[in-house]
């Protein structure tokens, strides 16, 4: 790679220094080459910009069926957007978006690449294409300093839809920053036609404070070497494909992502929630297509083409099934199709009835365990004269919190029930009258006819003894046997026990 | 250390900041000594050293500024704008300037001048009698941290760091006096702008061919780590980047200098 010094420039006493400074400009700048000579009938192709697109949107499909000399104009710029509510992030973008603008040519096209460094960049970039056949995809002919722009010539030899992605030491941050995008490279007959046409890309990102914690985020290094990312996001921040801004389509149309995954670090599982994927061209290759998928794993720095059919109205959500990512980091977008119901091929909700489960659910060894431990507390407790004054009221407190949870959806807070529906705890005779029993009701549910107050109820109280500790129970029946003008002794962990245990 | 030699260095650098005073036309902030030390290349060929020593030395507390560079093309009318050899600077030589002499509002008097090239930033340290420090030179010094000698274990250090090199350049830069100080009482050789330094073009590379090393000089992607010392070092390896990138001639609105000396300490017999 070593370009000689222009001869004719190497003259008088310049030309020790200019010697010098071609050498070192050498040993790390890949040395400038000069224009490519094309040949007669590449220099006759039709010459024509190439459309770029911000995501989510595709350029148009090419019409034309035979190649063309393709100019790129791609500016790299550093900005600070936004990358959740109220949080800020210095992107690293091609085009002022992430992922980067969206890139569409044809196999057998011969491009004419410019990446465009703007001034105000902090760091030197380049560009490494998937598509280009070549050392470093671009990267050493595009390295380009701030300020400075570089221009490449390549040949797309092969179809298929392909990453391209910044290739500058650390590599990890600059990717982690955002700089990759898609090209499509159409294969010569074009694709298969559909309706709509999106596009989709997933990344992971390392900032310097938690999910969400607002304010301007810095790139934190050490979670990006551990691949601990703070966000996984869809279209670089949280949000970008939700509400108004979700991806939209009619029933009964074909929709095709065109779906990326940049990294730096992590894969993508991805499934679009209530859909099955009746088209995936694997990894994005073109020969082998595969039908009926639900997730199609994607590589990183890989991509996939889906193509599925809309039948039913709704929202249909993205996201990389593995669900922390979307559920806690940002991983998720939506669809939205309009259009009419088919209620043959999705009803929606046709009835919604009650189901109890098993009334007498063993307690684990965990909780048995957890159980003896908490009777030596309260032994310990017991034993302890300044504790053993713990009141009555206290319990009341504690046992209030578990009716406030457990049991006022039904009793009310009032303790008064609904009418008809559940019986009421004030003044509650049934309750009052036969403390083992209302430990039983507590712990193992009750199901039937029952007299309260002279009035029958016939309905369902779930059994608590799985969800409620000994201790809630009592202090749960403490409460409500001493409130709303209620008066019982307090009840204890002893007396809840004793009839846990009866059964057994 | 014997004391001796302690006496002797210090007494040199008393001399080297009292003629630098008596110099006293152009406002510099004075120098400072930073100490022997070794320096760890970031990458390296096989047949290079793991380490490279390095002597003390004496290096500009800030990076040059503006008026002092004004100064310069003042005396030296060569390097003015419009006169510069197309040889020795392109077309981004002093570009935020008004006019050959003549700052304006783009470029502050105390801000660290950029858009200079590597030879401009040569010839300044020449006319003052001083160089561009070496990258191990650069490296070494800027290795410090706030308060000790190793900014990698300073939570604080790394955290500025990280987020300058996070941000975009300003359109404007603020002044040199902004710069905190690092343990060696240098200031600004992070959180201001970049900094030439005189073997910037070997930063990728020392070894003499490529077939004789193994080394590929154009790697790029994942491929960059080949040969790394510390691949967690990610600062370093922007300061590489930004080295390579660039031609002697050229420069960016970000790439600034500041000079150095070498400390020229008596043979001290063993």
């Amino acid at each position: 790679m070593n370009t000689p010094a222009p001869r004719h420039l190497v003259r008088g006493v310049l030309a020790a220094l200019l010697t010098l400074s071609v050498a070192q400009a050498a040993e790390g700048f890949s040395p400038t080459k000069g224009p490519v000579t094309l040949p007669p009938e590449v220099a006759a192709l039709p010459v024509e910009q190439a459309v770029l697109t911000s995501p989510p949107l595709v350029p148009p499909p090419i019409a034309r069926r035979t190649p063309a000399r393709v100019i790129v104009n791609l500016e790299v710029r550093e900005t600070v957007m936004r990358i959740a509510d109220g949080v800020e992030y210095t992107f690293w973008t091609y085009g002022g978006t992430v992922p980067g603008s969206f890139i569409r040519i044809r196999e057998g096209d011969v491009v004419e690449f410019h990446l465009n460094n703007h001034p105000s960049s902090k760091v030197p970039h380049n560009i490494d294409l998937h598509a280009v056949t070549g050392p470093g995809g671009g990267a050493a002919s595009t390295f380009t300093a701030p300020g400075h722009s570089s221009r490449f010539t390549f040949k797309a030899l092969n179809p298929g839809l392909y990453v391209y992605h910044c290739a500058t030491a650390p590599v990890p941050m600059h990717i982690g920053n955002g700089m990759y995008g898609l090209i499509l490279v159409e294969p010569k007959d074009g694709l298969p036609k559909v309706d709509k046409e999106y596009y989709v890309m997933q990344g992971d990102f390392y900032t310097s404070g938690a999910f969400g914690e607002p304010g301007l985020q810095s790139f934190d290094m050490a979670k990006s070497i551990d691949e601990r990312p703070t966000y996984v996001l869809l279209n670089g921040s949280v949000g970008a494909l939700v509400g108004d801004k979700a991806l939209t389509a009619s029933v009964g149309e074909t929709v095709r992502l065109y779906f990326g995954v940049g990294g730096p670090n992590l894969t993508s599982s991805f499934h679009v929630i209530g859909e099955i994927f009746d088209r995936v061209f694997p990894e994005a290759g073109t020969k082998y297509i595969q039908e009926n998928v639900q997730t199609t794993m994607v590589p990183a720095g890989g991509a996939t083409v889906l193509d599925f059919k809309v039948d039913v109205p709704g929202t249909y959500v993205l996201v990389d099934h593995s669900l922390s990512r979307a559920f806690n980091k940002g991983a998720l977008g939506m669809l939205k199709v309009s259009g009419p119901e088919d209620r043959v091929i999705y009803s929606g909700k046709e009835v919604d009835a009650v189901y109890l489960g098993a009334q007498a659910g063993a307690g684990s060894d965990s909780s048995k365990r957890q159980a003896e431990l908490q009777t030596q507390i309260a032994a310990e407790i017991k034993a302890n004269p300044a504790i053993a004054g713990l009141t009555k009221e206290m319990t009341i407190e504690k046992g209030k919190q578990v009716y406030m949870q457990n049991c006022f959806a039904c009793h009310l807070p009032n303790g008064e029930g609904m009418a008809g529906v559940f019986p009421p705890l004030v003044k509650s005779d049934y309750l009052l009258a036969d403390r083992e029993r209302a430990i039983r009701v507590v712990l193992k549910g009750l199901t039937g006819k029952v007299t309260v107050n002279g009035t029958t109820y016939n309905s369902a109280m779930p059994p608590q003894q799985d969800a409620l500790t000994e201790e809630q129970v009592a202090d749960v029946l403490t409460y409500v046997t001493n409130s709303w003008g209620n008066s019982a002794k307090p009840y204890t962990i002893d007396e809840v026990r004793r009839v846990k245990n009866e059964s057994r | 250390m014997n004391t001796a030699k302690k006496i002797l260095r210090f007494t040199v650098v008393g001399f080297l900041l009292a003629a630098s005073s008596a110099h006293g036309a152009a406002p510099s902030a004075g120098t400072v000594t930073i100490p022997a030390g070794v320096y760890r290349p970031l990458t390296r060929s096989t047949t290079d050293p793991e380490s490279v020593a390095v002597a003390a030395f004496s290096l500009g507390v800030l990076p040059v500024t503006n008026v002092e560079f004004l100064a310069f093309v003042r005396a030296h009318p060569q390097w003015q704008r419009s006169r510069v050899s197309p040889l020795f600077a392109d077309a981004t030589y002093l570009q935020h300037w008004a006019g050959d002499l003549d700052l304006g509002a783009d470029a502050p008097a105390d801000a660290p001048v950029v858009n200079v090239s590597w030879f401009a930033a040569r010839a300044f340290a020449r006319a003052r009698g001083q160089r561009l420090p070496t990258v191990a030179e650069w490296e070494l010094a800027a290795s410090a941290g706030y308060t000790t000698p190793s900014g990698r274990d300073e939570p604080e250090f790394l955290r500025d760091l990280y987020a300058w090199l996070a941000r975009p350049s300003p359109a404007v830069l603020p002044s040199v006096s902004t710069a905190k100080a690092n343990s060696h009482g240098a200031r600004g050789l992070h959180g201001l702008v970049w900094e030439w330094v005189d073997d910037f073009n070997t930063a990728m590379v020392t070894g003499e061919s490529r077939a004789d090393t193994g080394l590929d000089r154009d790697l790029f992607c994942g491929a960059g780590a080949v040969d790394a010392r510390d691949t967690g070092d990610y600062a370093a390896f922007m300061r590489q980047a930004l080295r390579s990138s660039l031609q002697a001639r050229q420069s960016t609105s970000s790439l600034g200098f500041r000079c150095a000396a070498s400390l020229q300490l008596p043979s001290v017999s063993p």
